[in-house]
């Protein structure tokens, strides 16, 4: 499946309900199914806060460890987009090992 | 209370704003200003309208403003916050290009709309934008999240075009920030400023013990926008009850910045003794020819973060004893 993320945050994705229901809705009951692929898909969103995607996937990293990159894709991100979505799977990695 | 509004009330001066500060007897407010010209970091401001809206406009008393540059804080929208009569007949300038008024702002939805709203105020690029963003939306969840404020938070923000330099502002009269952290973390709020220090740290959160955090907090919010202002050696205030935590400016002959996990190791003043504010600022500011490299700043951040997290779990362990 693919989110597209501008859709439910807009060009810039900062608000934690958002992200929540994203994670509470699609992303987790998505990956329960091991076949599944969840594609989040940046296209128009210009940055997010480490809140946001922290929101939007740690809960998906601490049940599933990095394993979960092999089904957790994230597709059109800006450069800093890339670098929060590293600062949270990092930290994340870290605690959970 | 009592607050003096002066000619250089910037961070660089913050204590200056703090000996005119006096917290006694909080359910009325008195505000001076200097007689001459009227020189306020947005931060100050946002002080001024959150007590303002917590003690209610009939308890207000604004002396007469002499300064000819007193019309700004009729510009920032401070006599319409907090609902008193402006003595400036003259027409609200536009703010377009300069500043962001005074804004209240009490719900995650009026969060982002403020966020999506004032960008067009600055009229700045779009790569200039990305940390301004960043620093209100993670400065401003805070408060919605964790102050427990019944007016929310306040928001105001200035562009300098002359230095570059964008100020910024978020306040609120919630709860501060040692009682936000008191219940998970008692061995690290015996006082405010200790309280303070601890939230700065990477991966603190007020509400888990669990490293990594729970499913919607990371504790990371505060830490990195201490450092996005670290790396563009800028100044960060966090005032909270009696405590003041300030960085200082970097200076700007040493070329390498470390990014520190305590923030006592970065270059700062402090003090416990601060007038008791009712709440929590944090101001900063942010120069803008530095923060447009902002992917870059992240991942110096991201570097630091994990090292952070590394050292603290390696300090967990228990270490083998040689007898």
């Amino acid at each position: 499946m693919t989110i597209k993320i501008f859709k439910y945050a807009g060009s810039f994705a900062e608000n934690k309900d958002t992200a929540r229901h994203l994670r509470e809705e699609q992303i987790m009951p998505a990956l329960k199914n091991a076949e599944e692929q969840v594609v989040l898909d940046f296209d128009k969103v210009t940055g997010a806060t480490q809140s946001f995607i922290h929101a939007l996937i740690s809960e998906a990293i601490r049940q599933y460890s990095d394993e979960v990159f092999d089904r957790l894709i994230f597709k059109n991100c800006s450069s800093s987009l890339e670098q929060v979505v590293n600062i949270v799977a990092d930290y994340m990695e870290e605690a959970s090992t | 209370m009592k607050i003096h509004l002066s000619n250089y009330d910037y961070l660089r001066n913050f204590g200056v704003f703090l000996r005119g500060f006096d917290a006694e007897n909080p359910s009325c407010l008195s505000i001076t200003t200097n007689d001459k010209w009227i020189n306020v970091h947005p931060g100050i401001l946002t002080v001024v309208a959150a007590l303002g809206l917590k003690v209610g406009p009939e308890n207000i008393q604004f002396d007469e403003i002499t300064a000819t540059s007193g019309h700004y804080l009729d510009a920032m929208g401070l006599f319409k916050i907090i609902n008193k009569p402006s003595p400036f007949s003259i027409s609200t300038h536009e703010p377009a290009g300069r500043f962001i008024p005074l804004t209240q702002i009490k719900t995650p939805a009026e969060q982002s709309r403020f966020i999506s709203d004032m960008i067009p105020l600055l009229h700045l690029e779009p790569a200039d934008t990305e940390a301004i963003k960043y620093t209100i939306g993670e400065l401003v969840r805070n408060v919605l999240e964790h102050s427990q404020s019944d007016n929310g938070a306040i928001v105001a923000a200035q562009y300098s075009q002359e230095k570059k330099i964008i100020r910024l502002g978020i306040c609120d009269t919630g709860v501060g920030v040692k009682e936000s952290m008191r219940y998970t973390w008692p061995r690290h709020t015996h006082d405010d400023l200790e309280a303070i220090k601890w939230a700065l740290v990477p991966g603190v959160s007020g509400t888990t013990k669990r490293e990594g955090g729970t499913e919607d907090n990371g504790g990371a919010g505060l830490f990195i926008v201490k450092s996005i202002t670290m790396i563009t050696r800028d100044y960060f205030v966090l005032y909270s009850g009696s405590g003041v935590y300030r960085l200082l400016k970097r200076r700007p002959d040493v070329r390498s910045i470390r990014l520190n996990s305590d923030p006592d190791r970065d270059r700062n003043s402090q003090t416990n003794t601060a007038p008791l504010f009712p709440g929590t600022l944090v101001a900063v500011d942010l120069s803008l020819d530095k923060v447009r490299e902002f992917s870059s700043i992240l991942d110096s951040i991201r570097r630091a973060y994990s090292q952070a997290i590394k050292q603290r779990k390696k300090e967990r362990y228990k270490r083998p004893q040689f007898i």
